[in-house]
């Protein structure tokens, strides 16, 4: 499981930073995206893990603490989820606008010249 | 036992948020009630960080539990928990001073660029309040969002290709920082099980070699992020197109966020990396230190290529950085003092000149290249600028502009009398150990290329002012005189009177800054107070 979750981060995190490092606006911003989603990953991955194990209480006590997993990163990781969305929506709307501006989707607002 | 006054430490967050909010569904032909309100509202925050500053600087207070604010009454590490301390306090101040002058200066004409803009600044506020009180690295990055999220949409304040072109950059850059801070975080996290600062600086030096190792890689990819925010070399390329291309009074205070990653790197540095460290301890000084001198020379040599005095002020911001980053690199104790008075002297001053420059450039040829920006934001035909003068305009413009932009010379370049000069003097009498309070530390080379790179940034931020004001105002006859209202050149005029109050007041001021950098200096201290306060309602 661990080897799994460890490739998907890494496949993600090179994919994310290829993707940001192309031309093209909208590359970036799916860059963005697969990057976030990895980093998302990440932090789950750093609460340690474990399959059928709840994160909070069951109701009848507390019982025994090693039967629960860390529930701070999967708190975590949901403020992380909704700032990174909300800023991707906030990035789209500037990629539209500069696609208004300059007629291409360059980043540099302009295509480059091959002469 | 605390009393009702701790209640004050979540104001700095809670007014300028609920304020913001407030603002939005009021319709945005309202301009003029907005900025009243917004006003209105970091006014209360500047009085109110003057009321934290003395709290803070009252050792009896703090010793009574006063200064730890524990969110629905947790204790720390398990609740989150906002702490004032000396400088924190100092960086609120700082924050709702420029805040309170640009929001002045906005009033008389930027605000009417762009929809929401004093809720966007009202946000940012909050954002930069919080990440200055806040006592956990989660919520600080939580904060940072607020801040720069606002700062997105403040940038873009005005629109336009440039600033458009400039805010994608800014954005895409700050969102690829943002996973960092977040992995960082999480490895934090992943090694010692816990997010509050202060739990962290006791429990690092218990920990295993392996995890302490992951600390310290957590610890770098958090300051990455903090350096892009600083804007340390090669991590700044993106920051002189964005402050130029922002509108002035969003530029005058952006000139903070650049001190919000250097604040966090002090912080962090100092309470995390200090003397109780162990093996750890001074983690990271000698990549600031190169950073720092690298910026401080990328800056000096943007200061003198720089044809725009945006850009001018922008390569400034840059020098500041570099200063105050290889002054924390360097990790003489006796330099801290000095460095904070020199953070608050050198914002203070980048932003009155930011506010500065459009004043000046307004009345300059308008098929300069230099107005790009400037032109686009006022429109072609189809707006006419004449009709958005509000209240009168002063006499002698050009006089009292030429003398702000003289007082700003001295203070960018660090000539006596002025706050610039007492700042640098204050950083290298640490440095040299003037100040008698300890023996003189033996200077090493590094010690003696920031000396040098200090100085000869001075002489270049001199040399480009003088140039671009004999350019402006002695050989500009032809051109017509800039109209410019009394509350537009107010807010320049506060803030650097501001800075000859630093000048005059340095004495005491100074003993502040010794008193902060002292506290500093005790993360033991600082770690005793936050998980030690008691819970309200006592036990």
């Amino acid at each position: 499981m661990e080897l799994i979750l460890s490739v998907a981060i890494g496949v993600l995190t090179a994919s994310g930073v290829y993707l940001l490092l192309r031309p093209r606006t909208y590359q970036v911003i799916i860059g963005l995206s697969l990057l976030s989603y990895a980093v998302n990953l990440f932090i789950f991955g750093m609460g340690r893990l474990r399959v059928n194990a709840p994160p909070v209480l069951e109701p009848g006590g507390v019982g025994d603490l090693s039967r629960y997993t860390d529930p701070v990163p999967q708190a975590l990781v949901l403020t992380a989820i909704v700032i990174g969305f909300a800023m991707t929506a906030l990035f789209l709307v500037v990629l539209l606008a500069s696609r208004g501006f300059t007629g291409t989707d360059h980043v540099d607002g302009r295509e480059q010249r091959h002469d | 036992m605390t009393d009702w006054t701790n209640h004050l430490l979540i104001l700095p967050i809670l007014l300028p948020l609920m304020v913001g909010a407030a603002m939005i569904p009021l319709d945005e032909r309202n301009r003029m009630l907005k900025g009243v309100m917004g006003f209105v509202s970091t006014l209360a925050l500047f009085v109110l960080s003057l009321v934290l500053m003395r709290m803070a600087s009252s050792s009896e207070a703090m010793a009574a539990g006063n200064g730890v604010y524990q969110l629905g009454n947790w204790p720390a590490p398990f609740g989150i928990v906002l702490v004032l301390d000396r400088l924190s306090a100092l960086m609120l101040c700082l924050t709702s001073g420029l805040a309170l002058a640009a929001q002045a200066y906005s009033i008389a004409r930027w605000h009417t660029a762009g929809h929401h803009f004093h809720s966007l600044f009202q946000l940012l506020i909050a954002g930069l309040n919080g990440s200055f009180l806040t006592g956990d690295l989660f919520n600080l990055f939580v904060f940072f969002e607020i801040m720069l999220a606002a700062s997105y949409g403040l940038l873009l304040h005005g629109s336009g290709p440039l600033r458009v072109k400039a805010g994608l950059h800014y954005v895409a850059i700050n969102l690829a920082a943002s996973s960092l801070f977040l992995i960082g975080v999480s490895l934090i996290y992943g090694a010692t099980g816990t997010l509050n600062m202060a739990d962290l600086s006791v429990k690092l030096a218990t920990l295993s070699a392996g995890d302490r190792q992951m600390v310290e890689v957590g610890a770098g990819v958090l300051g990455v992020a903090f350096l892009v925010k600083a804007g340390m070399w090669p991590l700044s390329f993106w920051l002189p197109t964005a402050y130029a291309a922002a509108t002035p009074p969003v530029a005058a205070v952006f000139a903070i966020l650049t001190k919000v990653g250097i604040y966090v790197i002090l912080r962090l540095s100092l309470l995390v990396f200090g003397a109780n460290a162990g093996v750890s301890a001074g983690f990271g000084q000698t990549v600031l230190l190169a950073g720092g001198l690298l910026t401080i020379a990328f800056g000096a040599i943007g200061v003198l290529a720089s044809q725009a005095m945006g850009r001018l002020a922008a390569y400034s911001v840059l020098v500041s950085s570099g200063t105050l980053l290889a002054a924390i690199g360097l990790g003489h104790a006796s330099m801290i003092a000095g460095a904070l008075f020199y953070l608050v002297s050198s914002t203070l001053t980048i932003s009155a000149f930011f506010l500065l420059i459009e004043l000046v450039e307004r009345g300059r040829d308008a098929g300069a290249d230099v107005l790009a920006v400037t032109m686009e934001a006022y429109g072609d035909a189809d707006e006419d600028e004449e009709e958005e003068e509000v209240g009168a305009t002063i006499p002698g413009t050009m006089a009292i502009l030429g003398l702000c932009f003289c007082l700003c010379a001295l203070l960018l370049a660090g000539l006596p009398p002025l706050s610039g000069f007492v700042a640098k003097f204050a950083i290298l009498g640490g440095l040299f150990g003037l100040s008698g309070a300890e023996a003189a530390p033996a200077i090493s080379p590094a010690d003696w290329t920031y000396v040098t790179l200090l100085i000869v940034s001075g002489l270049a931020a001199m040399i480009a002012m003088n140039r671009v004001g004999i350019r402006t105002f002695w050989a500009s006859i032809e051109n017509t005189v800039p109209r410019v209202v009394v509350i537009e050149i107010t807010p320049v005029v506060v803030l650097l009177a501001a800075c000859i109050f630093l000048s005059l007041q340095a004495g005491p001021i100074m003993h502040y800054m010794q008193a902060t950098a002292d506290s500093l200096m005790n993360p033991a201290g600082y770690a005793e107070r936050v998980l030690g306060a008691p819970r309200a309602g006592g036990q």
